[in-house]
């Protein structure tokens, strides 16, 4: 048997931040790819240290929904979850390389293949322009549209703002909109002046993060002006110092996300058969289809 | 395959030894043994046999369930006694329905419509004589998550087996597969640890390991002195606050004084909830005490510890808006601060002192 098991952060305060992991997984979950597919998280249940035990498979694939390469998977993912011979430098990564290495954990007799982050997968750069998608309702874009794509800055981990850079510079030659550039929340390009950066009438921003909370909800649509206070609400799109902001909010609630999961099992040699082709057929354009 | 077929082909490979039920294939046909019966049969007269409740038991135990050694066995396992009481006792009380309960739910076990089968239902154990059509009913396991996010006045739990499972829903008609990962979802993880602490090989994790362990800003918990483990243990552990028996300790040989608690499943090590909450009681901890001198009448003593205890014990919903004889009433409380509280805190005494020399300067202390 072989088990999937999507780990994410959680919070003790917000509900809706295990969200996009409970999504994801029940996508996969229909795809049939695996035996068993579990959610865990660090801030809630089950957790990172309990949820190995719960599987019956002895094949587990481990993706972390977490946007960069860092402190989560370098340090707390495989401490928690006992891989005790994990060494980042197995990864072999500059930051955005993290494929995958198989180990043992040490509590149950399992071969755990511990991925790299969904976030930094080369395939996120087409959910973050699905997520454009979903946002504008457009399918094309064309010279007048630029995308933005934010992200928190180096201030907490130095590859964060490498995978922004890394998403941006796959966007941009994909030649899929007039402009691309990266954003940071707490360093230059700051968001707060997004308009600055852009000669295009509009921006689509959209944040890496995997699920919405508050810098995403409330932080990111007042710095840039969409509104003075996240409770009153904002247009999309909205009208700032001359320029249309569609703002779409994190990118990991994106259903075509679930791909990138299971595409980062499939890449550590997960036999997933057609479910990838399946599970993209079915999110590609799920939001934009349900008139979202 | 047919309960007749499984019967047959089982009998003529290993035999079966199973709940009572033994049948093995000699040379004269078929030893068929139960508590009851001791015959030796044509594989025909076997095949009449299929419908003995010890057959359809091993029957449903062995090809519907199977799964040895797993914890979702030994759970299904327990809930109907399996392990103790013989097969006829455990049918009469599925004819009616046998209910356990694991942390806030009710499980109730019923017969299915196949030979054998088991059904499952799962509710709050309040709700456990409610009809099910004043409930919610839902036949997914997933819906569980949404479900048990937030408590019946919508407060999201972050802990799961806090004892303040919403009410008035029902997962009904539930497989012995989809029954076990309901549980998983409300309570996740407990039948796994529960199934290891049965097994002997329950893996506890105590306190000064789980404090040596963090790192980022959860490095600090290891400051947190004995007793304030102690009280941490006693805020957020106890039965009243938290539904898993807490196995773990300071350290292998240092016990906490603080009750275990009665769970039916084992806590095996701090939690983040209770890591988080240290974090905060550690640097908490760290302040030196002062003495501030203010007065209050022996009743105003007596209400601050009310309104104390109320918070502590989540009372403060329950006391009513013009009960005025309870001390954590609203307008007591109201009346309190009005008497003795003013923009330097309580009876006008300021938190810092130093900060409010010339009496203009609010600090910067919050
Ligand atoms: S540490 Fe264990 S017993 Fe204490 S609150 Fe957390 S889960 Fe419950």
């Amino acid at each position: 048997m072989q088990a999937l098991v999507i780990v994410g952060h959680g919070s003790h305060l917000n509900p809706g931040s295990s969200e996009p992991a409970y999504t994801h997984a029940d996508t996969i979950r229909e795809s049939g790819a695996f035996d068993e597919v579990r959610e865990a998280f660090w801030k809630e249940e089950p957790s990172f240290r309990n949820v190995l035990r719960t599987l019956e498979s002895d094949e587990v694939y481990v993706v972390p929904l977490f946007i960069s390469e860092g402190y989560f998977t370098e340090q707390v993912i495989p401490r928690e979850l006992r891989l005790d011979d994990f060494d980042p430098d197995d990864w072999d990564s500059d930051g955005t390389d993290a494929d995958h290495v198989t180990l043992e954990a040490d509590d149950v007799e399992k071969t755990i293949h511990y991925c790299g982050p969904v976030g930094t997968h080369d395939s996120m750069s087409e959910v973050i322009v699905q997520r454009a998608s979903s946002v504008t309702g457009r399918e094309e874009f064309g010279d007048d549209f630029g995308l933005a794509v934010v992200g928190h800055g180096t201030e907490r981990n130095e590859n964060s703002a490498k995978a922004i850079y890394y998403h941006a510079d796959q966007i941009r030659e994909m030649g899929v909109f007039g402009e691309v550039q990266a954003v940071f929340m707490d360093e230059d390009p700051e968001v707060d002046d997004v308009t600055d950066f852009f000669d295009t009438a509009d921006i689509v921003v959209v944040p890496l993060f995997v699920s919405d909370g508050f810098h995403t909800q409330e932080d990111i649509p007042e710095d840039m002006g969409l509104t003075d206070d996240y409770r009153t609400g904002y247009d999309i799109p909205t009208a700032v110092d001359g320029h249309d902001i569609w703002y779409s909010g994190a990118v990991g609630t994106e259903p075509l996300a679930a791909d990138v999961v299971l595409e980062r099992a499939a890449d550590a040699g997960a036999p997933v058969g057609d479910a990838v082709d399946a599970v993209r057929e079915q999110t590609r354009g799920a939001n934009a289809a349900a008139g979202d | 395959m047919s309960v007749a077929d499984a019967l047959v082909d089982a009998a003529d490979a290993d035999g079966i030894d199973f709940d009572g039920l033994t049948v093995a294939a000699g040379d004269d046909g078929y030893q068929f043994r139960t508590p009851d019966t001791d015959a030796v049969l044509t594989a025909a007269d076997l095949r009449e046999h299929a419908d003995s409740p010890y057959v359809t038991n091993w029957y449903y135990w062995e090809h519907d369930i199977g799964g040895h050694d797993t914890p979702r066995r030994a759970f299904l396992r327990w809930l109907e006694g399996g392990d103790d009481r013989p097969v006829p006792e455990r049918y009469d009380a599925l004819d009616s329905g046998h209910t356990r309960h694991w942390g806030e739910l009710a499980v109730t076990v019923t017969h299915g419509d196949a030979a054998g089968s088991r059904r499952y239902d799962v509710r709050h154990a309040d709700d456990v004589d409610a009809d099910t059509d004043t409930l919610a009913t839902y036949t997914d396991p997933r819906d569980a998550r949404e479900l048990v996010k937030h408590d019946d006045d919508d407060g999201y739990r972050p802990l799961s087996t806090a004892p303040s499972l919403p009410h008035g829903w029902a997962f009904t008609d539930l497989d012995g597969g989809a029954l076990v990962d309901t549980i998983d979802y409300v309570y996740p993880a407990t039948v796994a640890n529960w199934h290891r602490e049965r097994e002997g090989s329950l893996d506890v994790d105590h306190w000064a390991d789980v404090a040596d362990r963090q790192t980022g800003i959860y490095g600090i918990v290891s400051d947190l002195d004995e007793d304030a483990l102690e009280w941490a243990a006693e805020a957020c552990c106890v039965d009243s606050q938290c539904l898993k028996r807490r196995e773990w300790d300071r350290d292998e040989d240092d016990a906490l004084d603080v009750p275990r608690g009665d769970g039916e499943f084992p806590c095996r090590e701090p939690c983040s909830l209770f890591v988080a909450a240290a974090r905060k009681f550690t640097t908490l901890e760290r302040e030196d005490t002062r003495e501030y001198t203010f007065e209050l009448t022996p009743a105003e003593k007596e209400q601050i510890e009310d309104i104390i205890g109320a918070v502590a014990d989540d009372r403060t919903d329950d006391i009513r808006e013009a009960d005025v004889y309870e001390g954590a009433n609203r307008y007591r409380t109201r009346f309190l601060r009005a008497k003795r509280m003013d923009d330097h805190g309580l009876s006008g005494t300021p938190t810092y002192p130093e900060d409010h020399d010339d009496d203009g300067d609010d600090g910067d202390h919050h």
